[in-house]
């Protein structure tokens, strides 16, 4: 993904006319847009009552029994999980990988795009596929497949021995690890839960429960020393290689680091934690007090508070400001460093910074109509459909990627950002 | 005083209890105990069982009690005296034996269906004491074999029967194939970011019922609902981990399931017609979270079934021509008061209704809700008889001439079910969701 | 002797018995505020006043829930005996005439026969939960040594009352065992059972709270 190749000319471009295509078609499901607004994209039903993908009104070539799943990679291909005579496999754009599964699943790309990785099962055994080549061996179930940040890495959660129905023995003893690019660590758990690869991909941290009563991270198959009531997911720190962790101990959460309590506060709730890009200070979503909901950075909780959740932290790229999307008495709201945006919305989606972190912007929902809304004041557009915004590279522009009526007409509009201001 | 002679009580073999209480000691429990006691047993443990008169007043309230010939050892009261009051009056210092009994008692003759908790006049919750006894056994590993396995399941797969991720998304594909059949067009929309309505169903709808998604299918299609549900873990709202005493996992499941809503960007939840799921998501898991509400609306499959019909979204063909009676279900019921909501879309849908009495809140358990039906087939004599007092309920209704009995509850299908073979009641039991399928016009 | 023993209950002994009840009282709702505070926070998150009101009201009114209806017999003899027991030493003519002497207070009080009568019905309440406890295989489940001490506590100052006020033989002896089993029922309601007169409005306030407030449903 590098938006500075994108066409940023301000100005609006009509890119396709997805109400032609319900013409055309016995039938359109939901609508994707690539993340560079140029290419709208849809499942649809040919006459032939086979299914295919619509790429800015041209139709691939294959035609499918089903298609399960069609997304944009970061690099801008639609991708889908596709299926014929009962087998599947992966097309993008159009394109299929050459070894078809009794089913695929979870589509995941890395950061940059360039890797397309689903979860296969394949004569039965479950296992990663990666850019169409699968793990060596596979497994008697798996989940939680994980990628990391440069795709080269897979993960997933596996089940190396087989469980009878009932053997509570058995499961207790432990029958799941967590594997890497297809092998697994030597210790087996309880359970292994939502992993994370470290920023350089070669390192894995995991929530794991070693009894029914034991909860801890793992990194790299080994556990932490110490054990807590529960544990949430893992990051690791971009630089050091410390891994942090939410942690329940003594009925509240708090925040742990390579086994140790890292933060001295104590919350109801604690979890989604995220570090600033240079390591410094961590934000995390708390609670802390029963049904109160806020940011807290570093252990210190804003003033501004929601009685329903908080959700879709985010940090600038500079590491100096912090987003999240809240929710009191059923209406969403953005905040950015505990000031809280003047619009109430029925949806809020994750609010994205500029590049220079001078910018915050989300696109929100309000009676069935979309728009963005840029550090509180919403676009003079609305649209009966829109995707989420991205700031150009140098953090002068927005990309608007909307529908602007009914009629489905789906257009790219590159703003300026001064000119929101007026 | 001397105590009336006790009857002893029936045995029944379970592996999960058996292989749990070999493994414990005296020594070994005594710790544990106090561990929970010291850090889980507040002011709520502490009150409820010193206030207590010992009146008896909650016995007629359990269908334990009064299916058992009245024998006290299944009076609410006289179940917390054998348990809890024990363990209290003991301080901990219990033995094997003991616990196995405590087990039995809180997993498979209390529902938690908190009636007796409306015969009270202190409003002791039973339930929560129950569920304390039961959080002791699930910290000493002694739980019922089936029950336990469920708990396993949620914790492997984050549903309640071991659906892989695989067979999950494979099962939606399949019902929407059956479904567009009927109805070409008619989508079962996966991972639709945005949607309205986030669909969410238990374990059991897609490994046994998956006809129950086609019907919900059906309807959404008919009403022009915008909805979805997921494609990844988290579609599952039920949650077996609540009522064995494993809180921590119900806080897991509750976070899945309510973070793959929020992901999603759906406003609502809407669930299907199941009873404890209903519980763990607007009453019980939410508040392990630190969620005092829910933090999305959850709507029972009750009230979004009653909101269609108030706002005309769906019409009725013909109504269904059968004597209908309603069982109501203590999780939505005493749970959420949805018992009016049920009676309008039957009213609705059906041309005759009966009552059976007791109803509403005072409507008696099914006997296989609070987890007691999942602790499966080794107690299943037990439960149906356990339960004749609901027998005769129904038996009662159908002489005035329903056959046919709506639950709108899983577990209270399966109890039902099993109490009408057993007492052969020739009665038949459906969701609302199977009779507003039959009744609405689909085109 | 006597004289001493009579001055030890009407004066001293009155003042620790109310002392005992009152600080027992203040430090068992204090202690219960405070653990809830510590490990049922829950509690205070959902009490709800509308719906603890409605709740308590629901209880407080004879025949209004199923279960009174249930139990005529017991709902009756159960709210003449609370009513009873609260009242008639509160607004017995001889109390309120005590404390006149004492401080110079005195309040309305209830005719002498009446009182007889409500006395008499605590006694005969006790009786008959004392039966119930015996005849009805449930409660004698229930029942323990301390109930049974507690109904003997509660019936023993109506019952030495009575017989002192009527002036029965051995009244002077039976007017001090009146004084002294009142003056330990007092003190031993925060410690015993009987703190239920305390907890009431917590238990069934909270249950209200959670039956109205978080599952819209009636809980009598």
């Amino acid at each position: 993904m590098n938006p500075a190749e994108w066409d940023w000319q301000t100005g609006k471009k009509t890119v396709a006319d997805a109400g032609k295509w319900r013409n055309i078609f016995a039938h359109v499901d939901a609508l994707y847009v690539s993340p560079d607004g140029e290419t709208l994209a849809a499942v649809v039903q040919t006459e032939d009552l086979l299914f295919s993908v619509c790429e800015n009104g041209r139709i691939w070539e294959s035609r499918f029994d089903k298609i399960s799943c069609l997304r944009f990679s970061p690099d801008n291909r639609a991708v889908a999980l596709v299926s014929k005579e009962g087998l599947w496999t992966v097309a993008a754009s159009g394109n299929l990988w050459a070894n078809t599964y009794e089913f695929v699943w979870n589509l995941h790309f890395s950061a940059a795009g360039k890797s397309v990785i689903v979860a296969a099962v394949y004569q039965g055994r479950y296992l990663a596929v990666s850019d169409g080549v699968p793990w060596s061996d596979g497994f008697f179930s798996l989940s939680h497949l994980t990628v990391s940040p440069d795709g080269r890495s897979v993960a997933a959660v596996v089940q190396t021995v087989p469980l009878a129905a009932g053997d509570l023995a058995a499961f207790q003893k432990g029958c799941y690890t967590a594997a890497v690019n297809g092998r697994p660590w030597d210790m087996n758990f309880l359970n292994v839960w939502e992993m994370r690869f470290s920023p350089d991909g070669r390192r894995l941290a995991a929530q794991v429960r070693s009894t029914l009563y034991d909860y801890t991270i793992a990194v790299d198959g080994q556990p932490w020393a110490v054990h807590f009531a529960s544990v949430w997911r893992p990051r690791f720190h971009p630089a050091d290689g410390s891994v942090t962790a939410p942690v329940r101990v003594a009925g509240l959460w708090t925040l742990a680091r390579d086994g140790e309590i890292f933060w001295d506060k104590r919350f109801v709730q604690l979890w989604h934690h995220q570090y600033t890009p240079d390591g410094r200070h961590i934000a995390a979503i708390v609670a802390p007090k029963f049904g109160v909901w806020t940011v807290a950075v570093d252990g210190r909780p804003w003033a501004l508070t929601f009685n329903e959740l908080v959700t879709d932290l985010a940090i600038s790229p500079d590491g100096n400001r912090v987003a999240c999307v809240g929710k009191t008495d059923g209406r969403w709201h953005v905040a950015v460093d505990g000031k809280p945006w003047d619009g109430d919305y029925d949806m809020v989606w994750p609010p994205v910074f500029s590049p220079d972190s001078r910018h915050v912007a989300a696109k929100v929902e309000k009676n069935g109509r979309f728009t963005i809304v840029v550090d509180g004041r919403p676009l003079k557009f609305e649209f009966q459909k829109a995707w989420e915004p991205v700031f150009s590279p140098d953090s002068d522009k927005i990309l608007v990627k909307g529908m602007d009526d009914v009629n489905g007409i789906y257009t790219r509009r590159v703003v300026a950002l001064p000119e929101l201001s007026v | 005083m001397t105590k009336p002679p006790a009857k002893a009580r029936p045995h029944f073999a379970d592996e999960g209890i058996e292989k749990g209480v070999q493994k414990l000691t005296g020594e070994s429990i005594t710790p544990v105990i106090r561990d929970i006691l010291k850090t889980e047993g507040g002011a709520r443990l502490k009150v409820y069982m010193e206030t207590c008169a010992h009146c008896g007043l909650c016995s007629e309230a359990c269908h334990h009690y009064l299916s058992n010939d009245r024998d006290p050892k299944y009076s609410p009261a006289g179940k917390v005296r054998q348990t809890i009051g024990e363990i209290l009056r003991k301080k901990g210092a219990v033995s094997p034996g003991f616990i196995k009994t405590a087990c039995e008692i809180a997993f498979t003759e209390c529902n938690l269906c908190r009636r007796c908790v409306m015969y009270c006049p202190f409003g002791i919750d039973v339930a929560y004491l129950m569920l304390f006894v039961r959080r002791i056994c699930h910290r000493l590993g002694v739980v019922p074999q089936y029950i336990q396995d469920t708990a396993h399941s949620h914790a492997a797969t984050l549903n309640q029967m071991w659906v892989k991720e695989d067979e999950w998304i494979d099962t939606l594909h399949w019902q929407e194939d059956e479904a567009r059949e009927e109805i070409p067009g008619l989508r079962i929309p996966l991972e639709k970011e945005g949607a309205e309505i986030f669909y969410s169903v238990i374990g059991p709808e897609p490994k046994f019922r998956a006809q129950l998604i086609y019907q919900a299918a059906v309807i959404m299609h008919v009403a022009g609902m915008n909805w979805t549900m997921p494609a990844t873990p988290g579609w599952d709202n039920s949650d077996m981990c609540m009522y064995t005493g494993d809180f921590e996992m119900t806080a897991r499941l509750k976070k899945a399931h309510f973070e793959t809503a929020m992901r999603l960007k759906t406003k609502r939840i809407v669930m299907g017609e199941c009873g404890h799921a209903f519980r763990s998501v607007h009453d019980v898991g939410n508040r392990f979270l630190g969620w005092k509400t829910e933090p999305l609306p959850v709507v029972h499959a009750i009230q979004f079934y009653y909101e269609l019909f108030r706002d005309k979204k769906l019409t009725v063909k013909q109504k269904f021509d059968q004597p209908v009676t309603l069982h109501d279900p203590c999780n939505v019921v005493r749970g959420a008061g949805l018992h009016e909501l049920a009676r309008y879309i039957i009213h609705e849908t059906c041309d005759r209704f009966i009552e059976m009495h007791p109803n509403r809140e005072h409507n008696y358990c099914c006997n296989a809700g609070g987890g007691v039906i999942n602790c499966g087939p080794p107690f299943t004599k037990k439960r149906v008889t356990s339960n004749s007092v609901k027998a005769e309920q129904l038996k009662a209704v159908k002489a005035k001439g329903a056959n046919i009995i709506i639950a709108p509850c899983h577990n209270c299908h399966g109890g039902l079910e099993d109490i009408i073979k057993h007492y052969d009641l020739g009665m038949e039991i459906k969701f609302l969701g199977d009779i507003i399928y039959e009744c609405i016009k689909k085109t | 002797m006597i004289h001493d023993i009579y001055s030890l209950l009407r004066g001293p002994m009155v003042w620790l018995a109310f002392c005992i009840f009152a600080g027992g009282m203040v430090f068992r709702i204090t202690a219960m505020v405070g653990l809830a505070r510590q490990k049922d926070r829950v509690v205070f998150d959902y009490m709800n006043t509308r719906y603890a009101l409605r709740s308590i009201l629901h209880w407080m009114v004879p025949f209004a829930g199923v279960n009174m209806r249930k139990h005529p017999v017991m709902t009756l003899v159960a709210f003449v005996f609370h009513l009873s027991v609260l009242a008639t030493p509160l607004f017995l003519c001889a109390h309120i005439l005590l404390v006149k002497a004492s401080w110079n207070l005195s309040w309305w009080f209830l005719p002498d026969g009446v009182a007889d009568v409500m006395t008499a019905c605590v006694v005969a309440a006790c009786g008959f939960f004392l039966c119930r406890r015996m005849l009805l295989p449930d409660v004698r489940y229930l029942t323990t040594a301390s109930d049974l001490f507690l109904l003997a506590l509660v019936a023993s100052p109506f019952i030495s009352g009575f017989w002192a006020c009527h002036q029965w033989p051995g009244y002077p002896v039976v007017m001090m065992a009146h004084m002294l089993s009142g003056e330990i029922l007092l003190a031993a309601i925060p410690f015993t059972r009987l703190i239920h007169m305390f907890f009431f409005p917590f238990t069934r306030g909270y249950m209200g709270s959670e039956f109205g407030g978080v599952r819209h449903a009636k809980d009598w």
